[in-house]
């Protein structure tokens, strides 16, 4: 699915990435939780979230996340919105929530990135 | 490379590891493996910014074979390091957890992201910890140019 065609599923706003609108989202990790990011996530993962501290792009950086979209109308500041024009990560965002988000990707052939549970992180290799 | 972290600066917190992750994909390190230093570091940093006393230090070091990334602060030290190291097991203040951070995952996170780890601790000394990610020769850009 195209970055262009993820934000008009989800009557979203590309506020940065204008430039990338073919970019390809195929899958994508739901989470506030960010310690949760860290832990499960794999590459080229679109994030979806409602967290818009500053912390978020640099998990998103140090996690190659291709997308972020924010969730519930969060606005995010103005420096994380610079930050991540210099990173080339495009952000998203939406109104609704992310349950409907999730939803609404999922429905469209978006896909999560992986099914491991945190209570297998733990786990002996 | 040595990168000082504050204790109780979360403004700034996972700031020194996105720069050690740029650092490493610049000295050439493959993207999974500039990846996994940038989370076992991001990890370190929140629990140095959260928990320490007085901020520690995050070190990197590029070896032949694997990026070692070094985690010391100086207190207040791990009581019991098993149930640290349990998935969940948290002692985080609320401020960290309305961040979305202190969800007891971080240690387990950087064991699971590193081929070797250690960590030791004492309370009212402080704690160390090392992690070894091993590089990848296949697609190290710097390791092609030494074998070119």
């Amino acid at each position: 699915m195209r970055l262009e065609d993820v934000a008009r599923s989800i009557d979203g706003e590309i506020v940065v990435g204008q430039e990338q609108l073919d970019l390809i989202v195929d899958r994508a990790f739901a989470a506030d939780l960010l310690s949760d990011v860290l832990a499960l996530t794999e590459e080229r993962t679109a994030l979806i979230t409602g967290m818009t501290n500053p912390q978020v792009m640099r998990v998103a950086e140090i996690l190659n996340i291709i997308a972020v979209v924010f969730v519930r109308g969060k606005t995010p500041p103005s420096a994380l919105i610079e930050y991540a024009e210099r990173l080339g990560i495009p952000i998203v965002t939406t109104k609704k929530t992310m349950f409907e988000t999730c939803g609404l990707m999922f429905a469209e052939g978006v896909r999560a990135c992986r099914s491991k549970a945190v209570s297998d992180i733990g786990a002996p290799a | 490379m040595i990168y000082e972290v504050r204790a109780g600066d979360i403004e700034h917190g996972g700031s020194a590891s996105a720069r050690i992750k740029a650092d490493l994909i610049q000295a050439g390190i493959c993207p999974s493996v500039a990846r996994r230093a940038g989370i076992v570091s991001f990890e370190g940093e929140m629990n140095l910014i959260v928990y320490s006393s007085d901020g520690g230090t995050i070190a990197v070091e590029v070896g032949p074979r694997a990026v070692v990334i070094r985690v010391e602060d100086c207190g207040p030290g791990i009581e019991d390091i098993d149930l640290a190291m349990t998935p969940g097991y948290s002692t985080a203040p609320d401020w960290a957890t309305d961040l979305g951070f202190g969800a007891g995952m971080g240690l387990v996170n950087m064991q699971k992201n590193s081929d070797r780890f250690e960590i030791e601790s004492h309370v009212g000394l402080g704690t160390r910890i090392a992690c070894w990610i091993q590089r990848r020769k296949d697609t190290d850009r710097s390791s092609q140019k030494e074998s070119e």
